[in-house]
Parts: structure tokens; sequence; C-alpha cells
């Protein structure tokens, strides 16, 4: 077992619905949530409250996986990108669906449900968010 | 009468396709023949990454985007298949979760050859019915196996489609079901086998052919309807000869089986092939409109559906989600060794 199940289990939540939080002292969204807003603190506690995102957002930045991590080695060559969400967050994803040349910084995505590790042949499968270019996106 | 039937649907097809003529190159195998002889031009493959529960995932998220239901209202999801990811843990509950119906729901994976999804869809017909749930998810989706240089190589795919079931906003009404069902071991798969084994030319004329022109002559008598009373037919559609010499047989056209006949371009893909039919038909239909479907699962039977479209279909906004047609010309193809990799054709320590 890599990681255990019960840590997987635990951000589940997070991994299939991205579910995020909201500061209601000053509207920032986080994700993954924070128990307290970095900027409001004292001011926040207690004021989190739980937000799920669209899952859609835009490259910043992104780069290609040449050689991979365990359980990844089969997709190299890969992009790996930073995806602003559109509520805010910056958060890293793997960009499937699309040849390497194809991702540009700017261009949209929006989230898919795949597969991402496995505990070998015998042990559980953890699935979760991956990124595709957006069906509307022009760029 | 209360209407009870299909108040939202989402289908989904991997983006990977291998031509049947490549995979025939590697067998030496006349590539034209086989394509021409089995109606099959290329079939989908799934991504690494990409297995039945993400299948599923992606048509019932298609299916919630195209209509204004409350996940919390879903009381039923199963799913059919026969690659659910695990042997035993349900691919439902996946699926219950990343929809955000969870935890008041009712869950139960399916196994029928290819015909669980639609078993899937009954059930949840008969829940709706009795008023023990609002709404159900009915999900058939397969990343099927076949042995390589096997002849179900060429056609054995990936590819899935979602239907919520209710008795509110209901676009299409599902007036009559029954089925047909016998013990014929034309097609199985044992324990632990990685692939399954068929039965050659014994899947023809005493299984599939047996099987849906039973149930089809069945539904037609208790539906009191004829085949020129359809718009729409759809077969269970393991090869692209098949479905087309059934419909014959039983008395459609060519034209009323042309849009729900997807198996030329995506392959056979089990629990989804008449699902994802259905799906593309629903992509057009109008009001009014009449569908027959009748599935087929080995082992063996068929489950039959008299459908009629409604005025609701034009209220669902079918643009929300990508059509069968827009998943069908969604596609990359790979070549045998990139196929061989992911489908593990491939032993690596």
């Amino acid at each position: 077992m890599k990681e255990g199940v019960a840590r997987f289990w635990r951000e589940i939540p997070q991994r299939y619905n991205f579910l995020g939080n909201v500061c209601s002292s000053c509207d920032r969204v986080f994700f993954p949530p924070r128990e307290a807003c970095p900027f409001c603190r004292r001011k926040s506690m207690g004021k989190m409250k739980e937000q799920y995102l669209s899952g859609h957002g835009e490259v910043i930045s992104y780069t290609v996986i040449h050689v991979g991590p365990e359980d990844f080695e089969e997709q190299v060559p890969y992009p790996v990108a930073i995806i602003q969400l559109d509520e805010g967050p910056r958060i890293t994803g793997q960009i499937v669906d699309c040849d390497p040349d194809d991702v540009k910084i700017g261009m949209k995505v929006e989230s898919t449900f795949r597969k991402i590790q496995q505990d070998g042949c015998s042990g559980a499968i953890y699935y979760g968010y991956k990124f595709l270019k957006s069906h509307n996106s022009n760029k | 009468m209360e209407k009870i039937g299909i108040v939202s649907y989402g289908a989904y097809v991997p983006r990977n396709r291998i031509k049947a003529e490549v995979i025939a190159s590697v067998w030496g195998k006349d590539g034209q023949a086989i394509s021409r002889g089995l109606g099959v031009i290329e079939k989908s493959v799934p991504s690494i990454d990409e297995d039945t529960a993400t299948i599923s995932v992606e048509s019932a998220r298609a299916a919630l985007r195209r209509c204004n239901i409350n996940p919390q209202d879903i009381g039923a999801i199963y799913v059919g298949s026969e690659s659910h990811p695990y042997a035993v843990k349900p691919t439902g509950t996946i699926v219950g979760e990343a929809i955000r119906a969870t935890p008041m729901l009712m869950v139960a994976d399916y196994e029928f050859a290819c015909k669980a999804g639609t078993a899937a869809i009954q059930t949840c017909v008969g829940f709706v019915k009795a008023g023990m749930i609002d709404y159900g998810f009915a999900i058939g989706a397969d990343t099927s196996q076949a042995a390589p240089g096997d002849a179900l190589e060429y056609t054995a795919s990936a590819g899935g489609a979602a239907f919520l079931i209710g008795k509110t906003k209901v676009i299409a009404t599902i007036n009559h079901t029954l089925s047909y069902t016998t013990d014929t071991p034309d097609f199985w798969r044992r324990a632990e086998m990685k692939y399954p084994s068929h039965g050659g030319r014994f899947t023809g004329e005493p299984a599939y052919f047996k099987h849906i022109t039973n149930c089809a002559t069945a539904l037609l008598e208790k539906a009191k309807t004829h085949p020129e009373d359809y718009t729409y037919a759809i077969f269970h559609q393991p090869n692209g000869k098949f479905p087309v010499n059934v419909a014959k047989k039983l008395g459609f056209t060519p034209e009323q089986i042309k849009q729900g006949l997807l198996v030329p371009y995506i392959g056979n893909t089990y629990s989804g092939a008449s699902m994802i039919g259905l799906a593309s038909v629903l992509d057009v239909a109008k009001p009014g409109d009449r569908i027959f479907l009748t599935s087929y699962g080995s082992g063996a039977g068929s489950d039959g559906f008299d459908i009629t479209v409604t005025d609701e279909i034009a209220s669902l906004a079918r643009h929300k989600a990508p059509t069968v047609a827009e998943l069908v010309e969604r596609k990359k193809y790979i070549d045998y060794g990139t196929y061989s990799k992911i489908t593990k054709l491939l032993f690596m320590e």
C-alpha cells in the first residue's frame, strides 16, 4: 500500500468534486479547503464555508513530463499544468486527451474524472480530477 | 396514466481509436475483408487512466448537465458492466460519490454480459413505478476485453451511457418493457480469467438472433404495434452485421436503425452498446417519435423497450453535453503497439 486508503478516502470530496471553502470575511476561495483564511486569520475562524468549485479554469503555466513517477511511466510524455480555477485558486493538474504540443498558456480547461493511481494489481484504485482542453476553448 | 421514463441521458466514448485493418495486419489477416465482413471500420480504446468507473461517471455527469435535477433526489444507481474495475467493491459507489448523490442511495452493480445496462433501466423503472424513489440512474459501461488474435479483438471496445429514470419532466416515456431469458452458454468469462471465451458461430442463431427476435416479437405483441409504427429502432450491436440482419428479419428498415447504429465507428461497447445507440437517437429525436430498443446479453437474454418521445424533450438542454456524433468524431488513432500497452497485452515486470 503506497499511501494508505484512509488518506485517499479523506480527500474524496476534493478529488472527485472540488470541495473547497470560502472565507466569509473576505470572500477568498481556497482549494483544498483551509481551516482559517491566511489573510483574515482570527476574523475567519468559524466563518469558513464549504463551496464546490466548477472544475473549470485556465492554464497559467505547464511542463511536459518525459520521465514519469511510478504509475505514470506508461503515460509519458504528458503535460502537467498550473491551472487557475475560475473561482481563483491555483492547482496542479495533469492534462489528458491533448497532445503536449497543443497545450498553450491561457488555454481554457475543464475537469474530467480519471484513474489517478492504484496500489498494484490487488490494492485500491484511486480516482480524481485531471483536465481536458475545454470544448469551447478557442486558444 | 403516470408517465415513467427517461428524464435525461448522457454518453461517453474514449478518444482513442484503432482501425480493424491495423489489428488484422498484426495477425497476417486481410484487414479490408475482416472490416467488411464484420461491418466494423474502427473501435474505441480507453486511455490508460480510463475504466468502467470513469466512463460511468462521465456519462452520468453529462446527463446531469442536461437537466436541472438535484443529485440528492436520486434514490438509486445501478451500473451494468462486465468490466467493473473491482471484483468486489461496487462501481456504483464511485459514481454516487462523484455525482454527489450519496449517502441516502441504493446502489448495486449489475452483470449480464452486454445487457446489464438495460437491466438497470428496468430496475429503475420498477422502483419509480413503486414510488420507492423519485429518480434512479441506470448506467451501462464497459472497457471490454478480447484475447489477442481472437475474433473479438476487432470489436471489443469502450464506452457507456447513463439514463436518469423518473416520472417528472420525462423526455421519453417507457410504455412497455419485457425480457426474454434462457440458459444459453454462447459467451462467458470464468472467474479470474482475463479474457472471455465464446462459442464461435453458436453466438449467432441460437443466441443473438433467437433472443432478440423472440423478445422483439413479444414486445410488439404487448405494445400492439408494428415495426412501421416506430421512427427509430436500436438493436444490440456486437458487430455491424447482426443488428442489420435482425432488423431486416423483424421488418425494420435500414433508415430506422441508422441513427442508433454506432458499432462501425466505435466497435462493440458491450453494456454500453444499445444504450449509446439510444442516446444517439435521443440526440435528434422529436416529440412524438417512437423508439424500439432490444438489447442482448450473452448467457443469454434480451430486454425490449417501447419508448415514446414527449414534448419535454424540447426543454431538455441537450446542447450542454456532447452528442454521440460529437463523441464519435472526437478521436485519435493509435497503433497496435500503443493498443497493446493500454490493454495490458505486454508483460511488464
